[in-house]
């Protein structure tokens, strides 16, 4: 395998893991504060409609995402309005607002553009270009560093390196700030959260509402960054492998680029490792992209490490009358 | 929403009984949707068609869900709607649940064999179109190289790569085929941002024709292989136009021709197999102005000469789905 072809499997990694790493750590946020949410794809297939949807119609990117944005905050609402007010059980919540996603956007998709659930393909200002950092070219020349550089660090769009900055500014807010011991002690106590005097509904609402703000831009990133236009189910489990990656990395944000890459390594990997003799094994692709279920059942199972998930999550809040 | 849909299904139950008279032929489009800019919309292309030559009418329903397929045979059906054409491999088991039970009405299943004895059977010869694209490909490419992407991994696609493969390297035999499957589930056939990646993928590798068998996933790869400049071969209907000039052609299954046939035979339509192949149009590959500049006069030369040649029994495609193995 020469160098050329790991730049390009690392470039590719790198486009991969960006949604699942926006849908991670949305999930992190929402499960820290002890409400589980398996409708992270839900929200980003909404997210992709909307934002490829309006991106068409307008024209503009910018509009696109902030729509996309919009329907996956307006659907996490309803999962909070569901799951923290009338203290519905969180799982079911989560699948009904999949099922939602699922066939909403297709039948407003057929009735707005007539195209069987897709939107028309976006292109110039309806998606979002690739950024070229500085001196790319000329550093592309460099030899061995160049390329990394030029092709794995430059030329993404935008919502990858959003992605990135999520990362620290995850821990930051989650770990070295008030807010954070908030969120993660309603996550895992929300009784002595309440006995301070403080609102665990709100810290609830909150904390639902930034994991449709991350879902939104994992969606719309899927729609108008990767692909040029929303096709029906194009999250296509994206939101089950974050969830996946979210268990792997034990609800922590750094643990959790690190997994979301690993899982998008895997996916950029796949086309180059099938059907290809390894050692003398035979790679078949299925076992590629069953790999990330496999490593999280051995996290589950216990193998590597422990998994604890936060001891409040999946249960609705009721305070003592 | 499954209200929403009950009552849609109901309505569009009502309209039907209301407008039907006998013998008319019937039609029942998939999940996709008549507008689907692919499989469905070629069949209802067949059916105007029919309806502007003859001056006929004819009854049709676009299902909302699964549930439906069975109660749509049986309206039809009933109401002395014949033949009643569907379009889809999904029929079958409804189908065989209902064709018994109305022995005097003739069924038309696309894509699908069902053994009844009034169920005409309407399959295509996949390999043959695949073949011809893939000589096309291959005489295209500079590079030597030329590329595969198909959906989910199922023998069906096989027999789309395995064509294609045959034709490349009839055209070239030093070419290099790459071929990558988007995945095994169903969630293959609607992920346009695999597919690009896939097609960035087998660019690295060389390839700078990419033949996409893949559903909504095929969008991304030729919405990708217009980006990076090069060319593309679309599937089942004609998609030139969705790049103009950087798609090479598209391998056509004439589905129209399927139910325009079907359509044309009325009550006599035959039952049995059917099998839609170079011979009777039921599949190709598309010129028209959008890949005109690509697609050059020579390759349309050899492409026919080739067609003629497969027709004739002189070049025997091998068809994956007989044995389950590609020569290749």
């Amino acid at each position: 395998m020469d160098y050329g072809l790991i730049i390009q499997i690392l470039d590719s990694t790198l486009r991969l893991a960006t949604p699942l790493l926006l849908a991670c750590l949305a999930g992190m946020f929402s499960e820290r504060a002890g409400v589980f949410d398996i409708g992270l794809e839900g929200k980003m297939l909404a997210a992709a409609f909307l934002s490829a949807a309006v991106a068409a119609a307008t024209g503009s990117v910018w509009l696109g995402l902030l729509a996309g944005i919009a329907a996956s905050l307006a659907l996490a609402l309803l999962h909070g309005v569901a799951s923290i007010t009338f203290r519905g059980d969180q799982l079911i919540s989560g699948v009904a607002i999949n099922f939602l996603a699922a066939g909403l956007t297709v039948i407003v998709g057929q009735a707005w553009f007539s195209l069987g659930g897709r939107t028309p393909p976006l292109s110039g200002e309806g998606r979002f270009s690739e950024i070229e950092w500085p001196l790319a070219g000329i550093i592309n020349d460099i030899p061995v560093a160049g390329p990394i550089y030029a092709d794995i660090i430059s030329g993404h769009t935008i919502l990858v390196y959003v992605a990135l900055l999520a990362v620290p500014l995850s821990w930051f807010v989650l770990f070295r700030t008030r807010y954070g011991l908030r969120l993660r002690a309603v996550g895992e106590n929300p009784g002595a959260v309440d006995t301070a005097g403080i609102s665990v509904t709100r810290l609830r609402y909150g904390a639902v509402l930034i994991c449709g703000l991350l879902c939104g831009l994992a969606g719309a990133y899927l729609a108008t960054g990767l692909a040029a236009g929303f096709v029906k189910e194009m999250t296509a489990g994206r939101g089950f492998i974050a969830l996946a990656a979210l268990i792997f990395a034990k609800w922590r944000p750094w643990h959790a680029l690190g997994a979301c890459l690993l899982f998008g390594f895997l996916d950029a990997s796949a086309p180059f490792l099938e059907n290809k003799d390894v050692l003398g094994v035979t790679i078949v692709p299925q076992f590629i992209q069953a790999l990330p279920y496999m490593l999280t059942v051995f996290i589950l199972a216990g193998f590597i490490g422990r998994a604890d998930p936060p001891r409040a999550g999946g249960a609705a809040y009721v305070k003592e009358r | 929403m499954s209200l929403m849909r009950t009552l849609l299904g109901a309505a569009a139950t009502v309209t039907l009984g209301a407008t039907a008279t006998l013998a008319d032929p019937a039609i029942i489009f998939d999940l996709g949707g008549k507008f689907d800019k692919s499989f469905n919309e070629s069949a209802y292309t067949g059916a105007e068609r029919w309806k502007e030559e003859t001056g006929g009418n004819y009854l049709e329903i676009e299902l909302q869900s699964d549930a439906q397929r069975e109660q749509a045979l049986r309206a039809f059906a009933g109401r002395g709607a014949n033949p009643v054409v569907m379009a889809g491999f999904s029929f079958a088991s409804a189908l065989t649940e209902v064709a018994p039970d109305y022995p005097d009405t003739k069924f038309v299943i696309i894509d699908m064999v069902v053994d009844a004895p009034n169920v005409t059977s309407v399959v295509f010869n996949e390999h043959e179109g695949s073949y011809l694209v893939g000589m096309a490909a291959a005489m295209e490419s500079e590079t030597g190289t030329v590329g595969f992407i198909g959906g989910m991994d199922i023998p069906l696609i096989s027999r789309f790569a395995c064509g294609y493969a045959q034709g490349a390297k009839a055209a070239n035999a030093d070419a290099t085929v790459v071929q990558n499957m988007t995945g095994s589930t169903p969630a293959a056939w609607n992920d346009p941002v695999k597919g690009g990646e896939l097609t960035k993928a087998q660019i690295s590798q060389g390839a700078d024709v990419v033949f996409a068998a893949a559903g909504g996933t095929g969008i991304g790869v030729l919405q990708t292989a217009a980006d990076e400049g090069i060319l593309s071969i679309g599937v089942d209907s004609n998609q030139n136009f969705m790049h103009p000039g950087q798609v090479l052609t598209s391998m056509t299954k004439r589905v129209d021709n399927a139910v325009y046939n079907a359509f044309s035979a009325g009550e006599d339509v035959a039952p049995g197999f059917n099998v839609m192949g170079l011979n009777n149009d039921g599949v190709g590959y598309a010129v028209d102005e959008f890949n005109a500049s690509v697609l050059s006069a020579d390759t349309i030369a050899a492409l026919e000469e080739a067609k003629a040649a497969i027709i004739a029994g002189d070049i025997a495609v091998h068809d994956f789905m007989s044995d389950s193995t590609c020569p290749m």
